[in-house]
């Protein structure tokens, strides 16, 4: 099943993913991204958006 | 009965304006801050303009990295435009040291009264009885702490603005997202900043190098993601190759910059929304750190005249939005237009604008009003913009 991944090696922790994300689908505890899997439709405007490129779709 | 008066979320300069201001006009505030150090990490590229800033805080040399007194922009084929502040007089600009910075500013908030928590986040929110109720977790301890009014000072992330229920989303073109290098070894005047504009350096927002300091400065870039194909750290990365090949990168900064505009409201039952999390950052420029300020202010004053009234609803709130909207927010409208029309410019059409004006005076350092100089060597462009020249 295709789901959002992040690379935290790449994450910058910025949280402009979640400044995008219309579906309260992530969050930032600190440092940590923590993203909602059951809430994400996988629309691509976090992994658009972070400037780090740590966002993905993966299998 | 309540805990406190005010709980502040965020202590960055927007929430350390509005808790100092309201702890001066004799409320018990909170000041809660999600991360263990202040000002850390920074998200930010640390310029601002001298005589606003003035206003609400005289500068301290251990946290002045530079002072600014010229600026040069760079058209994509290379053509530069000079502006320099000669005629002033005196220094237009401050990068400032933001680690030291926002800890000065938290300082003041706590020496006017305010308590101030660090390594504690906001977990929840909820109203009752006419009050707000905060779940936070404070060095990993829940507790539940009940207040009168919750100001939202919670950055680009802003969970307060979803819980109060103000839609803030960013759509794809009103986010620029931003990558900066603290660089070393690297040529550049120490009272000058840089900008590199273009689709070809950016696309959709620029390249800048503030100085800090003789020895350092931040190189960085904000892209907007509707128009770029590639993550801003590529486009970073091209420029720093080409352009400081052999300079070394001491410190990595990202961030998102709202540049929305605008928002109809900041404000709902009990809640006030305040810099970044009210989207208050500049769409041209990307800057932010005045605006926090400001409307950090207006929001400490609003809740003090709240607090003796008794009236925390949205109703008696709004008299914050139309004042940060009188302060700042018709700039916001405007330059949201105006980066609406520069957003159109092709790169070709930079480079023609750019040969044109070489170089020119300014009495303060105010990119709209280069914009609008630029614009008036190109007639149709100044059609577009008649508005905006009043």
């Amino acid at each position: 099943m295709k789901r959002l991944a992040v690379n935290r090696y790449k994450c910058g922790y910025c949280g402009a993913c979640i400044a995008v994300c219309k579906f309260n689908a992530n969050e930032l505890v600190e440092t940590y991204l923590e993203i909602y899997h059951d809430k994400c439709t996988l629309c691509m405007a976090c992994v658009k958006t972070c400037p780090m490129n740590a966002l993905e779709v993966v299998e | 009965m309540t805990d406190c008066d005010v709980i502040v979320v965020g202590a960055g300069p927007g929430g350390s304006l509005a808790a100092k201001t309201a702890a001066e006009k004799g409320l018990d505030v909170l000041l809660i801050e999600k991360r263990q150090e202040i000002g850390v990490p920074v998200r930010c590229a640390e310029g601002v303009g001298r005589e606003e800033f003035e206003e609400f805080v005289m500068p301290v040399e251990k946290w002045i990295a530079s002072e600014i007194e010229s600026a040069e922009l760079y058209s994509p084929s290379g053509y530069r435009v000079k502006l320099s502040a000669d005629q002033a007089g005196n220094e237009v600009g401050y990068v400032l040291e933001r680690k030291i910075f926002d800890r000065y500013l938290a300082m003041l908030a706590g020496k006017a009264g305010a308590e101030v928590l660090t390594k504690t986040s906001a977990v929840w929110m909820k109203r009752e009885n006419g009050n707000v109720k905060l779940g936070i977790r404070c060095m990993g301890e829940f507790q539940e702490i009940t207040a009168k009014i919750v100001i939202g000072a919670d950055g680009v992330e802003s969970r307060v603005a979803k819980w109060a229920g103000i839609d803030s989303t960013l759509k794809l073109n009103e986010i620029e997202s931003c990558v900066q290098y603290l660089m070393t070894d690297i040529d550049f005047n120490p009272t000058t900043t840089y900008f590199w504009v273009g689709r070809k350096y950016a696309p959709g927002g620029y390249i800048w190098l503030f100085p800090k300091g003789k020895d350092s400065a931040n190189v960085g870039i904000g892209v907007m993601p509707s128009m770029a194909e590639r993550p801003a750290k590529y486009y970073l990365d091209r420029f720093v190759r080409e352009k400081f090949p052999e300079g070394e990168i001491v410190e990595v900064v990202v961030g998102g910059v709202p540049v929305k505009g605008a928002i109809d409201t900041a404000v709902s039952d009990n809640v006030m929304l305040v810099g970044d999390a009210a989207r208050h950052t500049d769409p041209i420029t990307g800057g932010g750190i005045i605006n926090a300020m400001k409307a950090g202010y207006h929001a400490g004053i609003t809740a003090s005249e709240a607090i003796e009234k008794g009236d925390y609803s949205e109703s008696f709130l709004k008299r914050y939005d139309t004042r940060w909207m009188n302060d700042f927010g018709q700039t916001l409208v405007r330059n949201r237009k105006l980066q609406e029309k520069m957003l159109k410019l092709n790169d070709s059409a930079f480079d023609r604008l750019f040969k044109g004006i070489g170089e020119m005076p300014i009495g303060e350092m105010n990119v709209r009003r280069l914009a609008l100089e630029l614009f008036k060597k190109e007639p149709k462009l100044l059609w577009d913009l008649r508005e905006f020249l009043v």
